[in-house]
């Protein structure tokens, strides 16, 4: 693979402003205080809009290279350099990078301008442009960096400000304990993440992707290490993407503000395991084993996902349930190897605009009804918020697969591929696009259709235009995104010389395609037959046992709490127990063994001289005899 | 010359001692000034330093001081040391000006009653310990570096004795017991060393490559080992830190915690490894044993922890447990990661206890279930307080992770199993830092204090914005560290292990 | 010359039990005299078995310091005779655990 980078020139070689522009504007707004309050958001959208436009220059200026020469390094500086290990930090521009930085930096600076308006009122907004900017800097370090040290470091970055952003509202103790969640739970990924950069280093030597690349091949790299590797790295992705067993903070992350939802959440950072493993696409290839188990975790979290979906009636976390259903789309079809990398990006761009722009909507909702977030307090609602309606109406179709919205040619790719290679997985993801069409069906119809049933004091209105605006921008991407990129192959050859997909006929019309759409057209009917065409009522019903099942997450939360938090708490007190009876006890006791003794001995001390004189009398004698003794 | 950057803050503490009484307001400015002076000097002196001299020591001087027992006044500075001693000096100056008010210097918690101690008092201790701590790192005669060695227990034995919480003597006798303990044995280690060296002489470079019978050389290693352990502190000797901890005031413990335990492993690194290598190449499967225990052991044990001090206490040893597991692991990355760790933890931990320690002069207690929604009041407080946990974690960007990563990546090539358990102790560290902050910065409001003052936002600010900068550029750090490596690495006959493929000879991309 | 050496050992061991068994502090300081010079006796002795002044100038140095233990031993017991109203060296017993 890519051995020879040539180095970038031009515009190119000042990729690291496309890092710093919003890193400095997270260290102005943080550093500067209240001072910044004023016009802080306003500077944290130019920065982030100007790292878009330097990236869309960098774009324009690697489609001026043919194809095979677009990859491009940028050596920033020496990180570390001991012994054996010699870290550089340095940046990639290649195909694959740039579509994530056009990615994110255009959906991320929508998300700015709408939280303009979304946190207007919230005493706090310096310091949430602030994150948002620190999130946008670490998620382009993540995707730009050329080795897997940097990667980790933009990793943990947006996972940080993930972290600050769950959390942003401290004041409220399930947001802190949400955030805390969301982090520990990453860090459980990273930690595989970290060890797989270990038995990089141990193996290959380096962590930079052209040496360990370059090396994979070797056949002196036994198979049982590529698959060891590529399941380390798995572990990573499942931690940041929410992917079975690792996906239980993606619900309660919903705690944070709806933009940051919608960002981070939804559009760019939950996809980084996407990214990481199709970046990675050379190790899992030398591991079927590992690859297999990619798409498994995949296909697994796709339902789940969609079941968990089906049954929120937060608006929210039933969004949540959905991006975690198509993240897992994504994993499916990055774990097929090179016919599924196109696709899996492909689904991750459209995904970020359709999701992002439903992720607003909901937010667009819950500030017309005072942050209510359930469903069933809602309905009716489309002649209120016509464009928001419209909006959402347009990412509903292009998540459920109507032609010709995005989601159709990406979804549709990535079941074919499935199919193409293991039925079963290719049963799933078809089974995964009905039950999508279901739940979002009956989030559309609880939420925009059928009686009014919020309370009377509440009067819904239409948000204002620095928030409908990128919902409309978001939109247009929904609609056209996927047509714009699959059709003809047009995303296929751009990424080509990363992803070596292998060139395919693609038909329009297939088999599965039909099938598809038919199951399709079934969720949304059973949708309308149960939300839309009958009342929904304001409190929940009981619901069968898959509903609670899917009401509970699954039970993932349970099953943590039974399997880790529980023991876990209980060795803890053990420990703090055994230290300090134990441990410091042992100590203790020893001083007070000492103590007691001397407290004996010193009784000896009468105080008599007799009793002295004595002693030393029978001291000396002692010794002469002890004298007499070592003479003979 | 570094016999004078170790008497300027020795006579400064003479002369803040011997102000009249009731002149503790004169004090706290004069020895301020006189450590940023030695700061200052010792900066000065640091960029004196050659990485690229093929001498081991820089700055040397030697004297007879005692020539019939062949004891030396000799200092000198490597890499290691130099980094330790630039820590020490760095931290003090910021030590002294949290510790301006009397609530700063009590150990206790109480905001009512603040016990009246003299101010001078502390501040002097404080310059003595600092003149100590220069003496320990830069000593390069065995003889000299036991004498400083057992000399900084006296102004630690007050601080802690004088200024701490109710229960300071306890903890006072108990911290002095402990090092007594060790250092007896240290002691014993010593003068076998010197009969055994029989040169009549306790310099350093006339006690290394001795050719030592194994079983006399295995008894001297475990005499320095334990004395060292204990002051690291390792499990299972470990249990006077946390008392130590709860009791000391916040300032004092950044330099026990920061600096003075640095001790611990920095001796083993000078005198464990270079003068018993043979000894510590077969010490080294127990002792990598007991400090991945630490590891998580401490974790565990912070997690549980209901006191502030006590849980950064049990932090560190966990951290410890790190620098450990890299400075017998032997090899490049994981030794210079821990050598490049006792700094970071220096500044990380600092920042914790200052934070800590801000924290509980305005609550009055170190309880966490007495802090509450502190983000809300005091944003700032809770903002440091939150960076410096986040280095604690060993975030990336932030100084400690690549120490802990490098320490790391250099186990897993020798020792995969420990290397893959001691990485368990960053999930724990996630958990025992986000939890405490969650409860003292989270949830509702439960206090009502004001937020940080100038005078500690001077104290804590720079060594945040060093914690950032090491993060993102520790090279100038280990370009100091490398060459002391390498020796060591030589001296204990140890090689890098080999990747299993090596790398094609073909730089990675092109540089421009 | 062992006779010397016989009597000196007996006068001794008269000293010592006299030292144990008597509570008066005068007599038991005279016993501590005794056995001074029962040693005396002794260094004399030796000294003129091997001829060899330095017993004879041990013997001198005793008596030095006995006559300045006398003048301390005294000045005590009649600082504790004032004070107590007694000679009795069982008396004396404040200096125990």
């Amino acid at each position: 693979m890519e051995t020879h980078l040539v180095a970038a020139t031009g515009l190119q070689a000042y990729a690291w402003l496309l890092i710093a522009l919003p890193l400095a504007g997270a260290a102005i707004l943080l550093l500067g205080g209240r001072a910044t309050d004023k016009w802080g958001h306003y500077l944290a959208t130019a920065l982030s809009g100007g790292a878009f436009v330097l990236g869309f220059l960098m774009f324009w200026q690697m489609l001026g290279y043919p194809g095979e020469e677009r990859a491009r390094s940028v050596h920033l500086y020496q990180f570390i350099k001991t012994g054996s290990v010699d870290v550089d930090m340095g940046l990639l521009l290649d195909q694959l990078s740039i579509s994530f930085v056009l990615l994110i930096t255009f959906v991320g600076t929508l998300i700015h301008v709408y939280s303009i308006g979304y946190m207007a009122e919230d005493a706090n907004r310096r310091k949430f442009f602030a994150y948002l900017n620190l999130f946008v800097a670490s998620m382009l370090l993540l995707v730009l960096a050329d080795n897997y040290l940097g990667l980790f470091v933009g990793w943990e970055g947006v996972g940080l400000a993930s972290y600050l952003l769950i959390g942003f509202w401290q004041h409220k103790p399930t947001a802190a304990v949400a955030a805390k969640k969301a982090f520990v739970v990453n860090r459980v990924g990273d930690m595989g993440l970290a060890i797989a950069m270990m038995l990089m280093f141990a193996t290959f030597g380096t962590v930079s992707y052209t040496g360990v690349f370059g090396l994979v091949e070797n056949p002196a790299v036994s198979e049982g290490v590529m698959t060891a590797l590529g399941l380390l790295l798995l572990l990573g992705a499942c931690g940041k993407s929410a992917q079975l067993p690792l996906q239980s903070w993606l619900l309660d992350a919903m705690e944070g503000p709806t933009p940051v939802s919608a960002l981070i959440h939804a559009a760019t950072m939950v996809t980084a395991g996407v990214y990481l493993i199709v970046r990675s696409g050379v190790i899992f290839e030398a591991s079927p084993t590992a690859q297999l188990v990619v798409a498994i975790v995949g296909a697994v979290t796709l339902l789940a996902g969609a079941i968990i979906g089906c049954a929120k009636d937060d608006i929210k976390k039933a969004l949540a349930g959905s991006t975690m259903s198509q993240i897992g789309y994504m994993v499916l079809a990055a774990g097929l190897g090179p016919v599924g990398y196109v696709v899996a990006i492909g689904h991750l761009i459209t995904h970020g605009f359709f999701k992002a722009g439903m992720f607003l909507g909901a937010g667009s909702v819950m500030h017309a009804t005072e942050d209510d977030v359930n469903m069933r307090r809602y309905g009716a609602l489309r002649k209120l918020l016509p464009i928001t309606f419209g909006t959402f109406f347009l990412g509903y179709l292009a998540i459920i697969g109507v032609p010709p919205f995005a989601g159709f040619f990406t979804k549709e790719g990535i079941i074919e591929a499935a199919w193409d290679q293991n039925v079963v997985l290719g049963v799933c993801a078809i089974a995964g696009a009905a039950i999508t069409a279901f739940y979002m069906s009956r989030l559309m119809f609880m939420t925009f259709f059928g009686e009014k049933r919020w309370d009377p004091d509440v009067h819904p209105h239409e948000s204002p235009a620095v928030m409908t605006v990128p919902l409309v921008i978001l939109a247009v991407g929904s609609a056209g995104m996927g047509a714009f990129l699959m059709l003809g192959g047009r995303f296929e050859s751009f990424l080509e010389p990363v992803t070596r997909t292998p060139h395919a006929e693609h038909h329009l019309i297939t088999l599965n395609g039909v099938v598809t759409l038919v199951l399709v057209a079934v969720g949304v009917a059973i949708a309308w037959v149960k939300y839309g065409a009958r009342p929904v009522p304001q409190t929940a019903p009981q619901g069968s046992a898959l509903t609670t099942f899917a009401r509970k997450d699954l039970y993932g939360d349970a099953l943590n709490e039974s399997l880790f938090m529980r023991p876990g708490q209980w060795l803890t007190r053990l420990a703090v127990f055994f230290d300090n009876r134990g441990v410091d006890g042992l100590v203790n006791g020893l001083a007070a063994l000492i103590g007691g003794t001397s407290g004996r001995v010193r009784r000896l001390q009468t105080g008599y001289v007799r009793s002295y004189a004595l002693s030393m009398f029978l001291g000396a004698g002692l010794l002469v005899a002890a004298l007499l003794v070592v003479r003979i | 010359m570094l016999s004078a950057l170790i008497a300027l803050p020795a006579l400064g503490a003479l002369a803040v001692g011997l102000l009249p009484r009731g002149k503790d307001q004169l004090a706290k400015p004069i020895a301020l000034a006189i450590s940023v002076a030695v700061a200052v000097y010792a900066i000065v002196l640091a960029f004196g330093y050659d990485t690229t001299s093929a001498e081991r020591f820089q700055l040397t001087e030697t004297y007879w001081w005692i020539e019939s027992f062949g004891v030396h006044w000799a200092l000198g500075l490597d890499g290691v040391s130099l980094t330790l001693v630039l820590l020490s000096v760095i931290l003090v100056p910021l030590v002294l000006l949290a510790s301006w008010t009397p609530a700063d210097r009590y150990g206790g918690a109480s905001t009512d009653d603040v016990p009246e101690r003299s101010a001078k008092g502390y501040f002097a201790l404080i310059l003595f310990m600092e003149a100590m701590m220069i003496g320990v790192f830069a000593a390069t005669d065995v003889f000299l570096f036991y004498v400083f060695f057992e000399a900084i227990l006296i102004p630690v034995y007050f601080l802690v004795g004088r200024y701490g919480g109710p229960q300071r003597s306890y903890a006072a006798v108990k911290f002095l017991l402990y090092s007594l303990f060790g250092g007896l044995l240290m002691l014993a280690a010593v003068i076998g060393l010197y009969v055994v060296g029989g040169r009549n002489s306790f310099l350093l470079s006339d006690l290394t490559g001795l050719d030592i019978d194994p079983a006399t050389a295995k008894w001297l290693f475990l005499g320095f080992f334990i004395a060292f352990a204990i002051k690291a502190p390792m499990v299972p000797v470990h249990t006077w830190l946390p008392d130590t901890a709860g009791q000391a005031p916040a300032g004092a413990l950044v330099l026990i915690v920061g600096v003075l335990d640095k001790i611990g492993t920095y001796g083993m690194i000078r005198f464990c490894l270079e003068l018993f290598p043979g000894a510590s190449r077969w010490a080294t499967p127990v002792v990598i044993t007991f400090a991945v225990i630490s590891i998580i052991y401490g974790a565990v044990l912070a997690i549980g922890q209901v006191d502030l001090k006590r849980l950064i206490a049990y932090t560190s040893i966990s951290h410890f447990g790190f620098i450990v597991l890299g400075i017998f692991a032997m090899t490049t990355a994981a030794q210079s990661g821990a050598m490049l760790y006792m700094v970071n933890h220096g500044f990380s931990t600092g920042a914790l206890f200052l934070v800590v320690g801000f924290l509980i002069s305005r609550q009055g207690s170190a309880r966490i279930d007495a802090f509450g929604g502190v983000q809300k009041v005091a944003p700032l407080l809770a903002g440091t307080f939150l960076v410096a946990g986040l280095s604690g974690l060993a975030l990336p960007g932030l100084s400690s992770f690549v120490s802990e990563f490098l320490v790391l990546v250099g186990t897993f090539s020798r020792y995969q199993v420990a290397a893959i358990i001691a990485t368990f102790g960053i999930v724990l560290a996630a958990i025992y830092i986000l939890w405490v902050y969650q409860r003292v910065a989270g949830g509702p409001s439960l206090v009502d204090f004001p937020d940080l003052s100038k005078r500690e936002l001077a104290a804590i600010g720079p060594i945040l914005a060093i914690i950032v900068a090491l993060g993102f550029f520790p090279q100038p750090i280990l370009k100091v560290i490398n060459p002391s490596v390498e020796r060591t690495l030589t001296v204990v006959e140890q090689n890098d292990p080999q990747p299993t493929v090596a790398e094609a000879p073909t730089s990675p991309g092109v540089r421009p | 010359m062992s006779h010397y050496l016989i009597l000196s050992a007996l006068l001794f061991s008269i000293g010592a039990v006299g030292v144990l068994i008597r509570r008066n502090a005068i007599v038991v300081f005279m016993c501590v005299e005794l056995m001074l010079n029962a040693t005396n006796l002794a260094f004399v002795s030796f000294s003129k078995m091997h001829g060899n002044l330095d017993g004879q100038v041990i013997a001198f140095f005793v008596m030095v310091v006995a006559a300045a233990e006398v003048v301390v031993g005294l000045a005590i017991i009649m600082t504790i005779f004032r004070s107590r109203r007694s000679s009795s060296v069982d008396d004396a017993s404040l200096l125990k655990y």
